[in-house]
């Protein structure tokens, strides 16, 4: 499995290394970043390869093992997860080198927000976990940042919230450290015992994640933290840095936190999603700018995402898996293209606000293709993956005959369409004529218009991610 | 154990300063208190295994690494924000607070 561990140590140390050599020589920065990008998306789709065919991955970094070195592992789910970061990744970084905008900078901290989101999906060590989401935040603040003017106070916002998060995690961290010796979750998940210090932990740590994920009604600070930042940057938050906090919540809690899950938390989670999109659909109905419709709708789609965990202990529970997972990896993809769409639009039409903007086709053509595609797999049309998703995601909910659920998921669904429609009346309008601050290179439409496709074409593959997110390949078992 | 116990008194007093205080500065040194209390905790906590464990200490050091970069990243952005006003009142109005 020599060939696996090289993979890893790549998707890990090729980020770190060339995001410092970007810093040092911001002359070559965009060449690194393109090569980085290229040995990531290979690296990441050749571990998807090798987890198809041998089933879970896991080595023990420097031979040390796991009590105390550092585990790590990749099942169906961080694959998954891998190719998507490396998707968005690749996608982000292509539009902003066509933007030609000056700043260097941009280069080693989306290289840093890469190489933390890989190795928060390959790790298996509750503090190496801690150690990637800091790094995480702080690139994504900075990325934040860049923005300038109002993107200031929600970088500030989203800073504070997310140091909170993983001081509290850290917390739950530090309290399971103490009960079990151990830090990586394998080990954790045999020794757990229902106990009040291990309950307190598993508290505190899902208050850390929830608060991370941006899960109503800890939701605050996303919509202008995403709302503001720079495109590529919205992009890559709202598609994958929101679905690695969702992701750990998901991997704890099913594994090692599964002792807990009885109704009671189950039930919660559900709630909280259900109010997530209920919440987020309501807001993003009243939203005045375009940016802020799309990152509201994040908050809402999340709810779906949550609902796998009341769903996890059932009949239903590998339908509901493969259809959540799929939930939130076509939202990924589909969320990146859109606010990449916006972004093209909005720079050629100098805002997003959505009284103004419009109609099809102002501005270049293909941004506005994207946004079709991007908004069909959203709300979940066939053949697209969002439909694969939900569909998969209804039928493990009605297996269960869990019908709270099941009306969740088609109110969510109802809300997806209401405010999708507004983006409907905008592409509606007749395409302007007036004062245009810019025509941007057709290219810039290109990575986003890419990711629709994807997203869409996510619907097609859908016998290899059966057999990616089946419950053989998941680490630990489905509970 | 009197340790563990003003590790949990820090932390509240961490958590209600964030909350509480106005002034961002006041904010950051909340959230340099809260991990504080989190590091208190895990150094009490290896002093209490037997035979004594260094993992704790090591994972108190990486901590603190990571909580003085976050304090560096915080500090630069609060100097940023001080600077205009005018679009930070912007903001709020926007946005309801």
């Amino acid at each position: 499995m020599s060939q696996a561990n090289t993979l890893m140590a790549v998707l890990v140390g090729v980020p770190l290394v060339g995001a410092i050599i970007a810093f040092v020589y911001p002359r070559l920065a965009v060449s690194i970043t393109a090569v980085c990008a290229g040995v990531m998306v290979a690296a990441a789709a050749g571990l998807t390869r090798l987890v198809l065919s041998s089933g879970v991955l896991r080595q023990d970094v420097g031979g040390w093992a796991a009590p105390l070195g550092i585990g790590w592992q990749v099942d169906g789910l961080s694959a998954g997860l891998l190719l998507l970061t490396a998707a968005v990744g690749a996608a982000g970084a292509a539009h902003r080198a066509f933007e030609a905008l000056e700043q260097p900078f941009f280069w080693p901290l989306w290289l840093f927000l890469w190489g933390a989101l890989n190795v928060l999906f390959l790790s298996a060590d509750l503090f190496n976990l801690y150690v990637a989401l800091e790094v995480l935040s702080l690139a994504a603040v900075a990325l934040i940042a860049m923005a300038g003017g109002g993107a200031l106070p929600a970088a500030w916002r989203y800073l504070l919230a997310s140091m909170l998060g993983s001081t509290v995690y850290l917390l739950g961290v530090a309290l399971l450290y103490g009960r079990y010796g151990a830090l990586d979750i394998a080990l954790i998940a045999d020794a757990l015992e229902t106990d009040l210090p291990s309950a307190l932990a598993a508290a505190l740590i899902t208050l850390g994640l929830l608060l991370k994920a941006a899960v109503f009604p800890l939701h605050f600070w996303l919509p202008s933290a995403h709302g503001r930042a720079p495109a590529a940057v919205s992009a890559a938050l709202s598609a994958v840095v929101v679905a690695a906090a969702w992701y750990l919540l998901v991997r704890l809690w099913f594994a090692p936190f599964g002792a807990f899950q009885g109704n009671g938390v189950g039930v919660l989670f559900g709630l909280l999603g259900a109010a997530a999109m209920v919440w987020g659909g309501l807001l993003a109905l009243v939203q005045h700018r375009l940016k802020m419709l799309i990152a509201y709708s994040t908050v809402s789609q999340f709810g779906f995402g949550l609902l796998l965990l009341p769903l996890a202990g059932g009949v239903g529970a590998e339908l509901a898996w493969r259809g959540a997972v799929v939930i939130v990896l076509s939202h990924g993809l589909a969320k990146a293209s859109l606010f990449l769409a916006v972004g093209g639009i909005a720079r050629s039409q100098g805002h997003d606000r959505l009284d103004a903007v419009g109609g099809f086709g102002s501005g270049g053509v293909l941004p506005w293709l994207a946004l079709v595609l991007a908004a069909a797999s959203l709300l979940g049309v066939p053949p697209t993956g969002g439909f694969a998703g939900k569909w998969w995601l209804l039928q493990g909910a009605l297996a269960e005959g869990a019908w709270l659920w099941v009306l969740a998921i088609l109110l969510g669904t109802l809300f997806t369409a209401a405010y999708l429609s507004r983006l409907l009346a905008v592409l509606l309008r007749p395409a302007q004529r007036g004062p245009q601050t810019g025509r941007p290179s057709p290219l810039t439409a290109l990575p986003g218009f890419v990711l629709a496709l994807m997203a869409c074409g996510l619907g097609l593959a859908l016998p290899a991610l059966e057999r990616l997110l089946s419950s053989a390949l998941v680490a630990g078992g489905l509970p | 154990m009197i340790y563990l116990l003003l590790a949990g008194v820090l932390f509240v007093i961490g958590l209600h300063g964030l909350f509480v205080a106005r002034h961002l500065l006041r904010k950051i040194l909340s959230l340099n208190v809260l991990s504080a209390a989190v590091f208190l905790l895990l150094v009490a906590l290896a002093r209490e295994a037997d035979p004594l464990d260094a993992v704790p200490h090591a994972i108190v050091l990486t901590g603190i690494v990571v909580s003085v970069s976050a304090t560096a990243v915080a500090l630069v952005l609060l100097v940023r924000l001080s600077r205009p006003r005018e679009d930070q009142r912007k903001l709020m109005d926007e946005e309801g607070g």
